[in-house]
């Protein structure tokens, strides 16, 4: 590809984007008396940023900047060790292509969203650690010494926590932020000791040391290295069972910080994975790849039911972002496989498929989140019990949430079709990798990821039919007014994007090139698009093709045979607007309609092996318990991990607590004789 | 590999015209069998040109999607059709997507029969798009495995190549692989096309009721292209076991003889398959909302084990 903008330096251009950032997050403090300039400045800055960004990383990912990128020093280094570098290499650009596109759609939309604080909160605030925010996400995927990465990834957590805090007058967000916070260093402390084994093997933290170091280090040592990074990763990226921080902390953050967390943050994970495992660690044994693919499909089905349970429009959606990262780590683990036996090609199909999915559950998530801000902000709830009729009164808001829900279920023709078609594809030609049993798990996750998508499609009929169709449900929903111009305009982009994403898989899969060579060593594109670019393939010969570009402009051509009929036929037919059918009552009233919870009993019973729900109802009635004249309904869904794991875990931890203080008696000399002995089993052991 | 219009509009006319003809054929097969009269053959054909004659009334509450839904409905089904092989080994449109093109067209179809279904805000018509939904869910992994069973042993996704490849020297349908995938697929057929065990097509009893219930507040002609719609699904899924699983007779050319023939092997497959359905259908009471999983797990059960007998059969 020929870029027009070639004489600018895609890595000069993305160091001015990050400059962007810091400028708004400073903006956003200094006039955080003036809420209209700092909203302005920060969020403008962030959405000019945004732009530069995206572009950047696209020219560099087009243009083969990536092949040999060069380190730039951003600070002089003061300790030695830590080197403040960053290269934008294929990967870090693709994943820098994640962020910037997500930051410049959210920061439009936070314009007109952060509007909904003035007079009640610091919108300054909130601008300066969103850009902050930003920032430390893009230097986490640029960093290239293991330090640096490291502080970014502080950083990161810590500006999120901020965010999610942002609204700490609620309880409820007080207790998210903590456990948010709690779960992030956790999984820090693991990639710590990660990265020490690593610096061990290589003697420096540069990530150009590390590079394919895995077949250096003693196969323990990679071993633990792997779990600690799986773990570590895995807390960020929300994988079952380390996921309970994730449906807590994404619901109660402003909406525009929340499709930042579910779009981008959790995808920090993802990109720590890929980095760590395919780049630093060597060729994988073969439970690596085993592990993987199966977090990752119980993640997926896990996910979507727990999410199928739930009524709070931001908490279903988080539970969605499990069971993507689920389909994700599908893709990620057959590559490990394939890797193993050593089948590169199907590899880096298996690879690309995660990574498209990657990309396109950041743009749907993204615009979900989005579409669940606007509602929020014109209901001011986040019950879907009490929506409905939003369609009619919020006509942009819905239809550009429809686009979503049907990406997100893998509808054709749009994105979350093509990735989980490429899924699909490399599940299905990984059951000839290996002759031994262990291939029954390509069709058998295959199978789940059908159960997934089948279940994400009732999830998003029950999310957009109770919120957005009938009757309105409440006083708010009847209310509601469409959002404001920049938030129309945000999720539009994101749209956009989903449909772009949707149906040119094959222009944009050119942009996956650099990206699979630095990590397989091979390049699919050309294999992956046949017919001139107007179908996809999936790489083997005769293997299947797909053209979601021909599935829509054929739905388009075949659009005319209803029309034909309807001229042939119903000329003369007239249509008449009337009532809903109400078997002879006297009209329907929003009480009468299908609800959240009532829509997804049937699951919840089919499952209820998982979901132990329990429901208490107390009913009054004064003659005949037919007639009732108060009723009380509650109902409750178990959640297993919850339960079963991390409260145990959490009396345990109290508990050990409690008897380590009879250690710490406050006298010093006690604490004396503890340095001594220290000190002493320190020298012996160095002996 | 290339476009073939004249197969293109072909095809979708005989979809099109064959596909009510296959619904009333079952509707009268079943009457006869319980001693009943029942429709003559070409009555979905009078009641689908009577709604679209019909005036229509639309629900105060419906917004865009109620609107929509009809024409998705349809042309999807009829989109899907084009993708599995009817006459001759190649479909018209396989180039543009194969077997999971194929349901994830029915997919889409069906998300947007849920929606039309909520969207007049009745109560029918959400228990129908919650029932729709959960036993879609359930019926997809069975009838993914099932497809790719055969899919594995083709190696490919494309529907083409899956008959050619089935068509092997042998007939297939001996082959306990085949036949266990061919029971798990024709068990998800009864439950997508709403038939007995499942769903009771022949009533409008509330609290049973799953398709019909989403369809309650159509009238005129988006009631014609919903049900259609609902028809040539059936047709698809039907052509989809007959083709995959017995590729007998399929034309491999486009020669007038071969064309004759594969329409004759394909009229008399699609009659075996009707009366099929129609034993089924008449022998079996309706089960329980809550004990369709069990069959539905059967099928996922039988599927697996076909999956796994590759290892002996295959």
């Amino acid at each position: 590809m020929d870029f027009p903008l070639t004489a600018i330096d895609p890595t000069s251009l993305l160091i001015l984007a990050m400059l962007g950032y810091v400028i708004g997050s400073l903006s956003g403090l200094v006039f955080c008396r003036y809420e209209k300039l700092a909203n302005f400045c920060s969020f403008g800055f962030a959405t000019v940023a945004g732009a530069c960004g995206t572009v950047a990383c696209v020219m560099s990912l087009a243009t083969g900047a990536t092949a040999a990128p060069a380190q730039v020093l951003l600070l002089p280094p003061l300790i030695p060790y830590v080197q403040f570098t960053m290269r934008m290499d294929a990967l870090g650009s693709f994943f820098g292509l994640i962020v910037s596109l997500l930051a410049f759609a959210l920061s439009l939309y936070s314009i007109g969203y952060a509007r909904g604080f003035y007079g009640r909160k610091n919108v300054g605030v909130l601008g300066a650690f969103f850009n902050l925010l930003l920032l430390a996400t893009t230097l986490v995927f640029l960093a290239s010494n293991a330090f640096f990465f490291l502080m970014a990834w502080e950083i990161m957590a810590l500006s999120a926590y901020c965010l999610v805090s942002f609204e700490h007058e609620k309880e409820e967000t007080r207790n998210a932020g903590v456990l948010f916070f709690v779960m992030s260093h956790i999984g820090t402390g693991c990639l710590i000791l990660g990265f020490l084994l690593l610096f061990q093997a290589s003697g420096g933290y540069g990530f150009d040391g590390f590079h394919a170091l895995g077949e250096k280090m003693s196969p323990g040592k990679r071993d633990a290295a792997f779990l600690l990074f799986l773990f570590g990763f895995g807390v960020k990226s929300g994988i079952v069972p380390l996921h309970i921080w994730l449906p807590a902390a994404h619901p109660v953050a402003p909406s525009n910080v929340s499709a930042l967390m579910s779009g981008v943050l959790i995808k920090t994970g993802i990109y720590g994975m890929t980095r760590v495992f395919f780049d630093f660690l060597g060729t994988p044994p073969n439970w690596w790849g085993v592990t993987v693919l199966t977090i990752g499909t119980v993640s997926a089905v896990l996910g979507v039911l727990y999410a199928l349970m739930e009524h709070d429009l931001k908490r279903l959606l988080a539970y969605h972002s499990i069971e993507n990262i689920g389909i994700i780590l599908m893709g990620l683990g057959a590559a490990l496989m394939f890797l193993h036996s050593g089948h590169p090609a199907l590899a880096t199909l298996a690879l690309i498929a995660g990574l498209y999915h990657t990309i396109n559950h950041a743009v749907f998530k993204g615009l979900l989140f989005l579409g669940a801000g606007a509602v929020l902000h014109a209901t001011h709830t986040r019950n879907m019990e009490e929506m409905g009729g939003l369609a009619k009164r919020m006509r942009w808001t819905a239809l550009f949430f429809f686009v979503g829900a049907a990406a997100i279920s893998a509808l054709p023709p749009l994105n979350g079709f093509v990735s989980e078609w490429l899924t699909y594809q490399a599940l299905l030609q990984g059951f000839g990798t290996t002759p031994s049993l262990i291939r029954l798990m390509f069709p058998l996750s295959g199978a789940m990821l059908a159960l997934t998508g089948a279940l994400a499609a009732a999830c998003f009929v029950k999310a957009f039919g109770i919120t957005f169709l009938g009757q309105p449900r409440s006083d708010h929903a009847r209310h509601a007014h469409e959002a404001s111009f920049p938030m129309l305009l945000g999720q539009g982009i994101l749209v956009a994007a989903c449909v772009f994403l949707g149906l040119f898989p094959t222009v944009f899969l050119k942009l996956f090139d650099p990206v699979t060579q630095q990590l397989t060593g091979q390049q699919l594109s050309q294999q992956l698009s046949v017919a001139s670019g107007l179908v996809l393939s999936g790489g083997a010969a005769q293997g299947g093709t797909v053209s979601t570009l021909g599935i829509t402009l054929m739905l388009l051509c075949l659009l005319p045979v209803p029309l034909v009929l309807w001229a042939l036929f119903a000329r003369r037919s007239r249509t008449r607007i009337a009532p809903t059918w109400d078997c002879g009552q006297r009209g329907l009233t929003p009480n009468m309609e299908y609800t959240a919870t009532g829509f997804s009993k049937p699951l919840r019973m089919i499952f209820k092996a998982l979901f132990r729900p329990r429901r208490e109802v107390q009913r009054e009635y004064d003659f005949s318990p037919y007639f009732t004249t108060n009723l009380r309904f509650e109902s409750h869904v178990e959640e297993l991990f919850q339960t079963r794991i991390y409260r145990p875990l959490r009396w345990l931890v109290l508990y050990g607590s409690r008897r380590l203080r009879a250690l710490q008696a406050g006298s010093l000399q006690a604490y004396l004789i503890y340095i001594f002995i220290t000190l002493l089993l320190l020298l012996l052991f160095a002996l | 590999m290339n476009l073939n219009p004249i197969a293109i509009v072909l095809q979708t006319a005989l979809l099109l015209l064959l596909a009510p003809l296959m619904s009333g054929l079952i509707k009268n097969w079943k009457a006869k069998l319980q001693n009943r009269r029942g429709p003559r053959l070409w009555q979905p054909y009078s009641d689908l040109i009577k709604f679209f004659r019909k005036d229509m009334v639309l629900s105060e509450h419906a917004s865009w999607v109620f609107s929509v839904a009809p024409y998705v409905v349809f042309v999807s089904a009829l989109l899907a059709g084009l993708m599995v092989p009817m006459l001759t080994m190649q479909a018209p449109l396989s180039l543009f997507g194969g077997v999971l093109a194929v349901v994830g067209l029915l997919a889409l179809g069906r998300f947007f029969l849920a929606l039309g279904g909520l969207d007049p805000g009745s109560a029918f018509g959400g228990m129908g798009s919650s029932r729709e939904m959960t036993i879609a869910a359930i019926a997809e992994p069975a009838m993914m495995l099932a497809i790719f069973t055969v899919a594995i042993g083709a190696g490919s996704t494309d529907l083409s190549h899956i008959v050619q490849a089935s068509q092997g020297p042998v007939w297939k349908l001996f082959n306990p692989t085949h036949a266990m995938a061919f029971v798990a697929l024709f068990i998800v057929l009864l439950t997508e096309t709403g038939r007995l065990p499942v769903d009771n097509p022949a009533t409008h009893l509330e609290l049973t009721m799953i398709h019909e219930a989403m369809l309650l507040e159509y009238s005129g002609r988006y009631l014609a292209l919903m049900e259609w719609g609902a028809s040539i699904k059936q047709l698809v899924l039907m052509m989809l076991l007959s083709n995959v699983f017995f590729p007998l007779g399929i034309a491999t050319d486009t020669s007038p003889a071969a064309l004759g023939l594969s329409a004759l092997a394909f009229g008399a497959k699609l009659l075996v398959l009707a009366a099929e359905v129609v034993l089924v259908e008449t022998t079996n009471a309706k089960l329980r909302l809550f004990r369709v999983p069990d069959l539905l797990s059967a099928a996922f059960v039988l599927a697996t084990l076909a999956l796994l007998s590759t290892f002996f059969f295959g």
